[in-house]
Order: structure tokens, then C-alpha cells, then sequence
């Protein structure tokens, strides 16, 4: 309840650091998240985002650092700021021996919640996942994307002031995923703060206000998507391609197209405020594309940038 | 804006109390889910740990039994079901405890992952281990009722405060194993080793003293057979059923008690370590 307009800051790290032995998940990283504010943690696999996910979640104890959520250290205070906070994991992990209804039941009861107040929370909340005619159903039984969806329902049982969601679209198909990107915008709406990690730079694009690209453990850049893209990248990005044995001879002719390019095995990025232009520069000078593209430039033209390497490989 | 909720007051609630970063007071929400569970899947299972005893009562106490006559026992003349009767009821406390806090709690904590689920909420360890281990208990407590009423119907309960006395020293007993149970399997890493469990209890069943009485062996492996847990679970039982009341029911009791505690804090030790690390 802060006095000023100023929002309140609901996870605050600094320095923070998760080592295994020698391996360093966590290279000690500094973030905040604001109240109400959806936060990506955007990077590849193995950039240290699930490990920095399940230490706000308080499941995973901190090697070194700082790290206060809603004020209190996750290492002393587990049980109370997991009070607060909905955990959607990358796994599923329904109780598959129960139905729909009963899991979220059960979930609310973990919380101490009386069986009185679930029975109409949990109406609102099937309503919410679209799986009242699921209702049931055992959760072993459903869809990809109902599991998902009750996943996060289940979540939401205990109304968090934060939701934190690890990977919540992978291994959706793409309708599934529109289903629950516009879930998440409405808890978005109802001031619920969202904290998710994800691979996929349109989802964090669709999602973030603000976003973290990690890798290797360290922060490579913040901000929010648009001015990442600004910051790090052109305004439109040409994709040329001149088959597997081409690329390389001319990419040497395109030094002088565009403000950079970047050389991948399938095919050249050319990145320029103008990408039409460039193509009619490329074509003056007698190259003959195979096939050419003029984009937007994305968060995934940021982490090349960034890391000299894409997000999915 | 206020955010307060009642999920929120509730673990506010404990904020600063002894214990609250482990324990948020409700174990019995994981026992309720459990029961959730019976009635869907596993009644079969259920029923089936609580035969086995009841066919060995038959087969020994009235097959074998025949031939044996009676058995002299603390001076006491007795027919020979009558005798190997309490050390079945503490038998059938010890399998259904067992049965529970060691295969069960290896499928939820393996391939579930209920644990990670129950965890992420705020729920603590110890809620969890609790829970787990009451309901361990219960369905020990549960064969050990089922028991008693079966041996009831056959007539050889020696008296109805013996027999309900004897009741709740199963439930003792089935907290002391469920517990020990739990500890053990939440440090168990293959079905193998698992199987270890089972392959133990065989043993321990055939020569503690429950189909014939200790005497017949040499003092060291007395010695050694006494410090059993299952041992101990049918001396007590035992004592209790024939309302042999003696200051060594504390010795019993205070094994169980060691054997309760040390289960618990292990077993929220390991939670700890392998959900909270």
C-alpha cells in the first residue's frame, strides 16, 4: 500500500545467484518487478529462466544474493509468500487420480481455503478455463491445452496477487496457445501481476510489458519489446536466401546493404529502416534471391543481436 | 487496494510462529485429498492388504493350529488361533502402514509429482509429511479394525477391552511404520531398492514371534529379534489384547515414539531437500 503513485515493487532481486556445484545456472542478475505489470523472462533452453522462476517461487534456495517477494526473503518465509503467489510449472502437474472439479478443490483446501468459498470459486474459475463441461472429467483425460488451462485455474484459486508461469504456451498447438494468451490478457486486466518465462519471442511479445532477455545465466538486455527492438535491432529486417551453397558469396557483396546483416546457415538477415529498399539495392547490384522476405524485426532479431545465436535451434 | 484474501490471512496468521517455515497446520488437507482418491481407484488394493492376515489367521491358526493343540504362553494356556492372533492384528497394522507410505508415496513423489504441486502451495514439509504419514496410519488403523472384527465374528477375542485396547496399540503401531515408511522411501531412488522394503518385511514377519513363540531360540538372536520393530508391534498388541498390563508397555512405547519422531524428521528433511532446495 504505497502512499505515492509510484507502483509498488512486488519482486525485487539483486545479485542474484544459483550455482550446482561448479556450474553456474544463475550468474547473479538484477531485476524488479512492478505491481501489475506482466514480466517475461525471455532465452533460450538452459538460459537460467525456469531456476530463476522456482527461486521467486520460493521451491529453490538462492546460492547468493538478494531476493525479496512482496517484501520478505522466500528462504525464511515459504509457506507465507506461496500464500500470495500462483505456480503454473512447465510440467503438468494435475493430480491425475482426481477429476477436473476436485483438483482445484483440492488445491484450494492446501491453502486452507473452506470447501464454502471454493464451491463458488471454483464455478467462476471453470467458467474462466472454459471447462465447465469438464468438470467431471479426470484431469489425465484432458487436452494439451484444457491441462494447461486448468493449471493455471488451479493456480488462481487462492487469488494471487502474482502468477508466475514457466513455458506456459510450450508444446501447445497454435490455437491453444490464442485460447491462453487471451486468458492471460484478462488476468492482466483484473491487476493481476504475471511473471512468465518463455522461448518464444511472439509470446513475449504479445504478453510483456516488460521483459528480461537471459542467456548463459546473465541478463543480455531490458526493457519493454518495443523499445528492445529499437534498441537493439532496425525497423525491418530482409530475409534473402540464395540456397545452402550461396549464402556465403553473397553475403560478401551485401556488406554495404542495410545497417548490418547477419549470416545464418538457411539464409541473410538484412537489417534496414527500409526493407523494400534494400531489396531493390540487392537486385540493382544483380543478385537473384531464391527467396526474399521484408519483416518487422522481432525480439528474435534482438537475441541475435545479443547472443550471435536464435532462440530455438 | 487490499489483497488481502483468505488464503493470505490465514498463512499471515502463522507468520513468526515456531515452525512456520515447515508447517502451516494443515496436514489433513493432504489426507482429505487422499480420501478423494479412494473411493475413484484404488478400493481394491485397499481391501486386498486387509485379506492377507485374515488367510494366514485361517490357515495357521485353524490349519496348523489342529495339530498343535495349544500353547503355553506368560503361563498362560491358550488355544494356538488365539495365540497368533494379536501378532496378525499388529501384522495387519504394520502391511497396511507400510503398503502406503512406501509404494504409494514412491508413485506420488516419482511420477506425480504431487508433492511439487502440493508444495507450491503454502502448505510446508511437515504438512505434507504429516498428512501423508496420518494417512498411512489410518489405513493401518483401518486393516487393524477390520481385523479384530473378522477374529470377533470367530470368537477368539479374549475380552471386548482387550480387543479395543489392542485397536488402538495397532494404531500406534501403524503410525511408528507408516512414519519410519515415509522416511525411508523419500530417500529411495529405484523400484529396486524398493522392493528391498518388501523383501525385509518377510523375515521379520516369519520370526518375531508371530506364529511361534521366541524361546525356541538362543539368547543373542532373542537379543536381536527383541529390537525389531515388529517385535516390539506384536509384544505390545499383544499385551494389550490379554490386558497384560506391565511397565514394559512404556519401553514399547517409547520405541514407537523414537520410531515416529525420527520418520517425521527425516522425512521433512528430504521433502525439504528434494522440493525446497
Amino acid at each position: 500500500m504505497t502512499k505515492s503513485s509510484e507502483p509498488e515493487l512486488v519482486i525485487r532481486a539483486k545479485g542474484l545467484r544459483k550455482t550446482y556445484g561448479d556450474f553456474v545456472a544463475v550468474a547473479g542478475i538484477d531485476f524488479e518487478v512492478k505491481r501489475g505489470e506482466a514480466f517475461g523472462l525471455l532465452g533460450p533452453n538452459g538460459a537460467g529462466k525456469s531456476t530463476t522462476m522456482r527461486m521467486i517461487t520460493s521451491t529453490l534456495q538462492r546460492t547468493e544474493g538478494e531476493l525479496q517477494i512482496l517484501g520478505k526473503d522466500p528462504d525464511k518465509f515459504g509457506p507465507e509468500i506461496r500464500a500470495h503467489l500462483g505456480v503454473v510449472p512447465q510440467q503438468d502437474n494435475l493430480d491425475r487420480q482426481l477429476t477436473v472439479w476436485e483438483n482445484i478443490l483440492v488445491y484450494g483446501r492446501y491453502f486452507g481455503l473452506s470447501r464454502k468459498f471454493l464451491k463458488n470459486k471454483i464455478e467462476e474459475l471453470l467458467a474462466f478455463a472454459q471447462l465447465e463441461d469438464k468438470r467431471n472429467v479426470k484431469s489425465e483425460e484432458l487436452s494439451g491445452g484444457m491441462k494447461r488451462r486448468l493449471t493455471i485455474a488451479r493456480g488462481l484459486v487462492n487469488e494471487p496477487e502474482i502468477l508466475l508461469l514457466d513455458e506456459p504456451t510450450t508444446g501447445l498447438d497454435p490455437q491453444a496457445r490464442h485460447v491462453l494468451w487471451d486468458r492471460l490478457f484478462r488476468l492482466k486486466e483484473l491487476g493481476v501481476t504475471l511473471v512468465l518465462t518463455t522461448h518464444y519471442m511472439d509470446e513475449a511479445e504479445q504478453l510483456c510489458d516488460r521483459l528480461i532477455v537471459m542467456d548463459k545465466g546473465q541478463i543480455m538486455a531490458e526493457g519493454s519489446p518495443a523499445q528492445l527492438i529499437k534498441d537493439y535491432s532496425s525497423k525491418e529486417v530482409l530475409e534473402v536466401r540464395f540456397g545452402s551453397t550461396g549464402n556465403a558469396d553473397a553475403a560478401k557483396k551485401l556488406q554495404k546493404i542495410g545497417d548490418r546483416i547477419e549470416v545464418l546457415p538457411d539464409r541473410i538477415l538484412i537489417y534496414s529502416e527500409n526493407g523494400e529498399k534494400a531489396l531493390e539495392q540487392l537486385t540493382k547490384m544483380g543478385l537473384k534471391p531464391v527467396t526474399s522476405l521484408v519483416r518487422r524485426s522481432s525480439l528474435e532479431d534482438v537475441f541475435l543481436r545479443l547472443t550471435g545465436r536464435t532462440l530455438v535451434d | 487496494m487490499s489483497f488481502i484474501n483468505a488464503a493470505i490471512a490465514l498463512a499471515e496468521r502463522r507468520s513468526g510462529k515456531l515452525g512456520s517455515s515447515i508447517f502451516a497446520g494443515r496436514p489433513g488437507t493432504v489426507a482429505e485429498r487422499n480420501l478423494r482418491t479412494l473411493k475413484s481407484s484404488s478400493g481394491l488394493t485397499f481391501v486386498a492388504g486387509f485379506v492377507e492376515p485374515v488367510l494366514f489367521l485361517i490357515a495357521f491358526g485353524y490349519g496348523v493350529g489342529g495339530m498343535v493343540g495349544t500353547i503355553t504362553d506368560h503361563g498362560k494356556t491358550i488355544s494356538y488361533a488365539a495365540y497368533i492372533m494379536p501378532a496378525l492384528l499388529a501384522t495387519s497394522a504394520m502391511n497396511g502402514a507400510i503398503f502406503d507410505s512406501t509404494w504409494n508415496v514412491y508413485f506420488k513423489m516419482q511420477f506425480a509429482k504431487l508433492y511439487q504441486g502440493m508444495l507450491a502451495t503454502s502448505l510446508g514439509t511437515l504438512d505434507v509429511a504429516l498428512g501423508e504419514i496420518g494417512w498411512a496410519m489410518f489405513r493401518g488403523f483401518v486393516y487393524a479394525i477390520g481385523f479384530v472384527t473378522v477374529v470377533g465374528s470367530l470368537g477368539l477375542l479374549p475380552s471386548l477391552g482387550g480387543a479395543l485396547l489392542a485397536i488402538v496399540a495397532a494404531g500406534i503401531v501403524a503410525f511408528a511404520f507408516a512414519s519410519v515408511g515415509m522416511g525411508i522411501t523419500s530417500y529411495v531412488k529405484s523400484f529396486q531398492q524398493l522392493d528391498m522394503i518388501t523383501f525385509l518385511l518377510l523375515p521379520m514377519f516369519l520370526f518375531s514371534g508371530t506364529l511361534f513363540p521366541l524361546s525356541i531360540f538362543p539368547e543373542w538372536a532373542q537379543a536381536l529379534i527383541n529390537a525389531l520393530p515388529l517385535r516390539q508391534s506384536i509384544d505390545l498388541v499383544r499385551d494389550c489384547m490379554n490386558l497384560n498390563l506391565s511397565w514394559s508397555l512404556f519401553s514399547h512405547l517409547t520405541y514407537f515414539a523414537v520410531m515416529i519422531i525420527g520418520g517425521l524428521f527425516f522425512t521433512t528433511r528430504r521433502l525439504t531437500a528434494l522440493f525446497l532446495r
